[in-house]
């Protein structure tokens, strides 16, 4: 969309909507333009992630949310390059503090994971090795990227990751099945955060957790992230969680980035259809017991409706929303929409 | 581990022990034939003896045999013997004991069993990981096809397509027997060499009738370890495959391996029987077919007992192992 913007500014001959980017390029950590990624299965083609480009900060905070099945974990592996067949990258960039990740030959982007770009997984239950121990699961991580580093160094860089998260050095001895699954998540984001990468995706990493654990869970990633000034990007279906952690929401619907907006704005006013109905579908003090659901049920993927993919389940439903695939626009504060009822709205703003 | 977990699997290894020897103690004396009966009257049909005598010898041989006392006492007694791993006299090899006759076929069945096992299970093992490893090359994946087609041949039919192909058309090999007519066991290179030359149609047989079902139990089991969270997440570490595939996906896949190795090792000895006596070697297999046809029963006993013995140590010595494989199982 940063491309869009770009073309539409020159062409209103706006040279300061153009500066602007170019500085909100400068500082930016991760550039995720047009990421593309088709899953070639038995029943057709299905498009998982259509168009995905977003930006963000060094020590900013993105939160993803959306239905599942949305996008939300390919869109994480596809900048992590772990999409294994039949799904495929179409193409796209994803630049990382420079380094634009999709260029890279497999054993470069091999020594990029974990250390530009680390990933915290889904299932941390079962996510460390059960037959060894935690310690040598950190140290083949630091080991497969510096070679040469000395053992006491690597010992120092796990010990201080270890207290980053708040465990207790004898983690280092101990097995998976010693800890708890709180424990365990933090060891997967302590193995995250060993190199200290530019970008952290951390993929659902309170879902198997009680609230309790949740929060010490997200605050630990808070600090980490505070430490090490990383880039992170919080993948969840959890809106309350967002809510207190986040800088800035991206709302996910059929493989598209159907609105980002930092997270006041997104709570507040709320752009996209289907990002109010989200919104709305929250329980609130004002109105307990009375939650309102999204009607009808998520698209898929092999057979996507024409034109916007939401207009079978959008009250604004109309000609042009059955038939033209909206374009993401930009508006006032830098927040962007895909929908076409803010085209016009969003041309002012450019 | 604990030294009560310790005591715990040898008393569990004594009690394996005393139930198999118990039953065949009691097995053969439910069927109502008399080996020394059946000895003395071939013996009578040749002619010569009065039946009298006939029934004096008998009677003295059972004494001596002590099968006149009580079974119950025959039982202790029996016990006791095994205790001190004493089978008694070989009925057919007289005076030879039977621990003499297990002791000289036993080094044949141990060095050929123990050599195609391990070969088997390491070659099986590394053949069905790499199998289903999608990043190995595609040759080295098809490698196991061939093996897991082989599976299907018993080790009969295997061993003597080997002996007419490679020992009698093409004469590449020897037909049979542990080392060449003549020669006499020396500790020297030329014995060595012609006892390895008769031993390797035979390991083949068996290894050839192996290899394919550890293939495809680990072929399955890597399938499933491939999609488990931690070896995504060592991917996601940025490790080399090499260390992905040897310490989280083999090391894993590796577990049931070992447990179907404990479970092989009982069917093993069967296919020893067998193989055994087609290439004429003479290892337990080929003392366990005489003596069942010559009625010897002391060695048979002892056979039976001594392969339950290998057997019950061998599987506590894996339940010792496998802790150190897998420490889930050392917390419990």
């Amino acid at each position: 969309m940063m491309m869009d913007t770009k073309a539409a500014g020159a062409q209103a001959g706006s040279r300061n909507a153009t500066a602007a980017y170019d500085a909100a390029s400068a500082k930016s950590v991760l550039q995720v333009k047009g990421l593309e990624v088709t899953y070639y299965t038995d029943l057709g083609r299905a498009k998982a992630l259509d168009d995905v480009s977003f930006t963000l900060g060094a020590g900013e905070k993105l939160g993803m949310v959306g239905e599942s099945g949305s996008g939300k974990s390919t869109m994480a592996l596809a900048m992590m390059r772990m999409i294994k067949p039949p799904g495929r990258i179409e193409g796209g960039s994803v630049i990382v503090d420079g380094t634009d990740l999709m260029a890279l030959d497999d054993d470069t982007m091999r020594r990029a994971r974990l250390d530009k770009i680390a990933y915290i997984p889904q299932g941390a239950m079962n996510s460390l090795n059960p037959v060894t121990r935690i310690g040598a699961q950190m140290v083949d991580a630091i080991k497969s990227h510096m070679p040469r580093e000395g053992r006491s160094a690597i010992m120092d860089r796990c010990m201080h990751a270890l207290r980053s998260v708040d465990l207790d050095s004898g983690v280092f001895r101990m097995y998976a099945h010693e800890l708890s699954g709180g424990m365990k998540q933090r060891v997967c984001i302590a193995i995250g955060i060993l190199l200290e990468p530019k970008v952290i995706i951390a993929d659902e990493p309170t879902s198997a957790l009680d609230v309790v654990t949740q929060r010490q869970v997200m605050e630990t990633i808070d600090r980490v992230q505070d430490q090490i000034n990383a880039a992170v990007i919080l993948i969840g279906h959890d809106m309350g969680l967002m809510a207190q952690f986040v800088d800035k929401v991206a709302v996910m619907y059929a493989g598209r980035l159907v609105e980002v907006a930092s997270v006041r704005e997104m709570f507040t006013d709320p752009k996209h259809p289907y990002s109010q109905a989200l919104i709305s579908s929250l329980p609130n003090l004002d109105n307990k017991g009375v939650f309102q659901g999204i009607p009808g049920l998520a698209p898929s993927l092999l057979r996507l409706p024409s034109g916007c993919a939401f207009h079978p389940r959008c009250p604004h439903a109309e000609e042009l929303q059955r038939t033209v695939r909206p374009e993401s626009v930009t508006l006032a504060g830098g927040r962007t929409v895909t929908c076409h009822l803010y085209a016009e709205e969003g041309q002012r703003h450019v | 581990m604990n030294f009560k977990i310790v005591v715990k699997r040898l008393l569990f290894f004594v009690l394996v022990v005393w139930a198999a020897s118990t039953i065949v103690f009691f097995i053969p004396r439910l069927s109502s034939r008399n080996a020394i009966r059946e000895r003395f009257g071939e013996l009578a049909r040749t002619g010569g003896f009065s039946p009298g005598d006939i029934e004096k010898m008998i009677a003295s041989m059972q004494q001596q045999f002590g099968l006149d006392k009580p079974m119950l006492e025959q039982y202790w007694q029996y016990l006791g013997n095994i205790s001190r791993l004493d089978f008694g006299y070989s009925l057919s090899k007289y005076p030879s004991t039977a621990t003499e006759v297990i002791a000289q076929a036993l080094p044949w069945t141990i060095g050929l069993l123990l050599v195609t096992t391990v070969v088997s299970f390491v070659l099986g093992t590394l053949l069905g990981a790499v199998a289903a490893w999608p990043k190995a090359p595609g040759w080295l994946r098809s490698l196991a096809t061939p093996f897991i087609l082989l599976t299907g041949v018993p080790p009969v039919i295997m061993g003597i397509l080997l002996l007419f192909f490679i020992g009698f058309r093409l004469k590449w090999l020897p037909l049979g027997g542990a080392y060449s007519a003549g020669i006499v066991p020396t500790w020297s290179w030329s014995f060595f060499l012609d006892l390895m030359q008769h031993q390797i149609l035979p390991a083949l047989a068996l290894i050839f009738g192996s290899v394919g079902g550890w293939v495809l139990s680990m072929r399955g089991m890597g399938i499933t370890i491939q999609g488990e969270d931690y070896v995504n997440f060592a991917e996601h570490k940025g490790l080399t495959g090499g260390r992905i595939f040897r310490d989280y996906y083999l090391r894993n896949a590796l577990l049931p391996q070992v447990t179907g190795l404990a479970l092989a090792l009982g069917t093993v000895i069967t296919s020893a029987v067998i193989v055994e006596g087609i290439f004429g070697l003479p290892g337990i297999g080929t003392a366990l077919n005489l003596a069942i046809r010559a009625n010897d029963f002391p060695v048979i006993y002892g056979i039976v007992i001594f392969i339950t013995i290998a057997i019950a140590a061998l599987m506590t010595i894996l339940e010792f192992v496998y802790p150190l494989l897998d420490p889930r199982i050392r917390a419990n």
